[in-house]
């Protein structure tokens, strides 16, 4: 890591000047940039393509209190096949779950490709202790999910404790880094409840120092969640990051994008922002249940040349 | 970085037939299209280079009749008609602009050569914009500051270029009628179709005959519609070169004038500006429509300890900025409006080269047909260098650094134009002060080219004088109790 960017963690007041430091994001600007790039028309070939990429990294959730091992034994089967009258339709990037299901999810996807995904450290609020949320942590490791999405403590973020949800990043990837599998983490920010655009980039900056491989929008628990402008926040600090540093870092949005036009214009934006090579499902992820219908019903219009019913898809 | 990782977007053409492009044009005096006495022309599609339709021009006889019969509507309808009848045809035009909206921006893409996603999404909108507020003036007028009960002043004269057809056309008419006058007004050479359609709407909208006349044609016929004696008021936009002549030609005259004229617009970055948006503030103020806007920020002075990055970010932006067919829809750069043009900022570029400034250009794919011109950044640019000076109306940004405050608005001054400025920068004091020392029309703050009916534009020096838009752009076509 580059002098500049090794320093700012070293200790709670250098890191509060560096975040502070980061220049600012103009609301207009931003806002009127993500409206003027929603306007591109993907037709044809573009949008065979966005179809399927956008399905390739699709994490299939279900994070409900009626979650049973049923149920999501079922979404794994949707994950593997989304449309099993079309087998040459991609699978999804990953299922996504509470950390009590993810044995659950691990069992019925061995081998698919499919990777399991569970939430942790208290989620959605991350109102707890540490030790709980790491507990958490740890229950969605050992289950053998190879990815998980930490909640970060947004009232700790929010009273300017910088170094605390720092701290609390790091352990939680000490903890993925001591895993067996290779795991991924996932930080969500929950984008709506850190209100500007200034606190997204220094919550997006502080989660990629921390050591966080994907910055994520939201629980899809609060409103807003994801928006293009806090996507193009996000994407420009994964870009900035590598470029300072070289590692390419992912970006997830989760909540509210439920048809195939806004995950197309995710797409768009991930391209434009970021830059072609962020279009991959190691580095880009839609988090989303009604998302993959949308996309399967567009795909079977696409090939069909005319639409067809939902009747076809599974649950 | 893969390869096969492509998201080219496909080609995304807006329907040509949806212009419904006809042949011929004829000009539009008295109420009804006849053919001119002048030598016919032809507009072509810049993108292609071929041949669009054949417009007839005006002869100076025409040139009479269209002044005597706005003089006859003037005196017998448009000014007796009380202010709420008039607000009445006003909106009409509004609405039928919006009705007809996406057929305007089509043929003006194709006359001009815009990309459609601006004729579609900020010229013909705003057009519209443009009447409907002042449609809602005519029957306010005593509420203007202009005294209780302005009067209009009569004929206007009025030339418009080939950068924003339809817009700057409703810059002009649109005041113009709701305060009272008739109108005589002279589109571009090269982009006369929409102020022709624009005609047909006057008459779908039952608009009395003879209070709006177009008579296209080239400069000459400009020139005899400014000098015309039965004119009383001449409003002109254009280069500074001929806002200069047709000033000596009214001088010592009692017909009145208002100039917008050209300009070398500073757009200046300071060091705690929002990067990010600055950049697309950048961008959009100098490749917004190919660079042909006379308050374009076409000199970038960036504060010198952020150039580097300023200047990474922007290469990197303008990379991803796609020119082509004005017709697609993800077209963001469109075609340079004429041979002339191109050839033009041709020559200032390589002046640029010549001159010892650092040249960059997208390495974008251009299109091997029509006139085209990749975008362009000039680094190390000395305030001498004729690229830092001279009007380029292209897509080419010159970019100068400054290190203090004063330094910046020295360097943004020192120009003989003052239309427009940008500065960026997250502290509110600053922006105050830099304000009141940019002597310019229009200062931009951490935005660029944002236009608004209610928001007066014009110049300062060689850029013109008199406003457009708000409520002082009304004093421009009204006689206030207290002129003689």
């Amino acid at each position: 890591m580059p002098v500049v960017l090794a320093d700012a963690t070293r200790d709670e007041s250098s890191l509060r000047r560096f975040l502070r430091g980061l220049p600012g994001v103009d609301q207009v600007g931003v806002e009127q940039r993500a409206a003027g790039l929603a306007t591109r028309s993907v037709k044809q070939d573009a949008k065979r393509w966005a179809i399927d990429t956008a399905i390739g990294m699709v994490d299939l959730t279900t994070l409900e209190g009626a979650d049973t091992a049923g149920s999501v034994r079922a979404l794994c089967a949707k994950a593997v096949r989304p449309d099993p009258q079309r087998p040459d339709t991609p699978h999804v990037a990953a299922v996504c779950v509470y950390p009590d299901l993810a044995a659950t999810a691990v069992e019925a996807l061995a081998g698919t490709g499919v990777a399991v995904a569970s939430v942790a450290t208290a989620f959605p609020s991350g109102r707890s202790s540490r030790s709980v949320k790491l507990a958490d942590t740890a229950l969605a490791v050992d289950s053998g999910a190879t990815e998980v999405d930490m909640v970060i403590d947004r009232g700790a973020f929010l009273e300017g404790r910088y170094g605390d949800v720092y701290d609390e990043i790091v352990a939680v990837k000490a903890l993925c880094a001591a895993a067996q599998n290779t795991v991924h983490l996932k930080v969500i920010l929950e984008t709506g409840e850190l209100a500007t655009y200034d606190n997204v980039r220094r919550a997006s900056w502080l989660a990629l120092l921390a050591g966080g491989d994907v910055i994520k929008t939201s629980t899809g628990k609060i409103s807003p969640a994801a928006t293009l402008p806090v996507a193009h926040v996000m994407l420009q600090a994964v870009r900035d990051f590598h470029e300072a540093t070289g590692e390419p870092r992912g970006v997830k949005v989760a909540g509210g994008i439920r048809t195939t036009k806004d995950a197309i214009r995710y797409l768009v934006a991930v391209k434009e922002v970021a830059g072609e090579r962020w279009l991959t499902p190691s580095l880009f992820r839609f988090g989303a249940s009604s998302l993959l219908n949308d996309l399967l019903l567009q795909r079977r219009a696409k090939q069909d040349g005319h639409y067809s019913s939902p009747v076809y898809l599974p649950e | 970085m893969k390869g096969e990782t492509v998201f080219d977007y496909a080609p995304a053409p807006e329907n040509p037939d949806i212009a419904r492009v006809k042949q011929h044009y004829q000009p539009f005096i008295n109420g009804e299209f006849t053919d001119g006495g002048g030598e016919p022309l032809k507009t072509l599609n810049p993108a292609t280079g071929e041949v669009l339709a054949e417009v007839s021009t005006v002869s100076s006889s025409d040139v009479d009749n269209a002044v005597s019969a706005a003089r006859e509507a003037f005196e017998r309808v448009w000014s007796p008609m009380p202010g709420t009848e008039r607000a009445k045809y006003v909106f009409r035009l509004a609405r039928l602009i919006q009705e007809r909206a996406r057929e305007l921006a089509v043929l003006e893409s194709l006359d001009n050569g815009k990309p459609i996603k601006e004729s579609r999404d900020t010229d013909i909108p705003t057009a519209a914009a443009h009447f409907f507020y002042h449609a809602g003036w005519a029957d306010k007028l005593g509420y203007a500051g202009l005294g209780r009960d302005p009067k209009p002043l009569g004929v206007a004269g009025q030339v418009i270029p080939w950068n924003f057809p339809l817009l700057m056309l409703a810059w002009k008419i649109a005041p113009a009628l709701a305060t009272g006058n008739t109108v005589v007004l002279k589109p571009a050479e090269t982009t006369p179709l929409t102020a022709l359609v624009f005609a047909e709407i006057c008459q779908q909208a039952e608009l009395p005959p003879g209070v709006v006349n177009i008579v296209p044609g080239g400069g000459d016929v400009g020139q005899t519609l400014v000098s015309h004696p039965g004119v009383d008021k001449v409003a002109f936009t254009g280069s500074t070169e001929v806002g200069k002549q047709i000033q000596r030609q009214l001088a010592g005259s009692r017909t009145r004038l208002t100039l917008e004229l050209g300009g070398k617009a500073a757009n200046i970055v300071f060091d705690d500006a929002a990067i990010d948006q600055a950049i697309e503030g950048i961008v959009n103020g100098i490749f917004f429509n190919q660079g042909h806007v006379c308050c374009a920020g076409s000199r970038l002075l960036v504060r010198e300890s952020v150039v580097d990055e300023v200047l990474t970010k922007l290469r990197a932006r303008v990379e991803t900025l796609r020119i082509g067919d004005p017709l697609d829809k993800n077209t963001d750069i469109g075609a340079i409006n004429s041979a002339e043009q191109l050839a033009k900022i041709r020559e200032l570029v390589a002046s640029g080269e010549g001159e010892g400034a650092s040249r960059w250009t997208s390495p974008c794919p251009v299109p091997e047909r029509g006139f085209f011109f990749a975008p362009t950044v000039f680094s190390d640019v000395e305030s001498s260098m004729r690229i830092a000076r001279e009007e380029i109306f292209g897509p080419v940004l010159s970019v100068q650094t400054f290190r203090t405050l004063d330094e910046a608005v020295t360097m943004a001054n020192t120009t003989p134009y003052g239309l427009s400025a940008g500065v960026w920068t997250e502290k509110g004091s600053r922006i105050l002060w830099l304000t009141s020392r940019l002597r310019a029309g229009v200062v931009w703050a951490n935005t660029f080219n944002r236009f608004d009916p209610a928001a007066p534009f014009g110049g300062y020096k060689e850029s013109g004088f008199g406003r457009e838009g708000g409520r002082s752009g009304l004093a421009a076509y009204l006689q206030g109790d207290d002129d003689d």
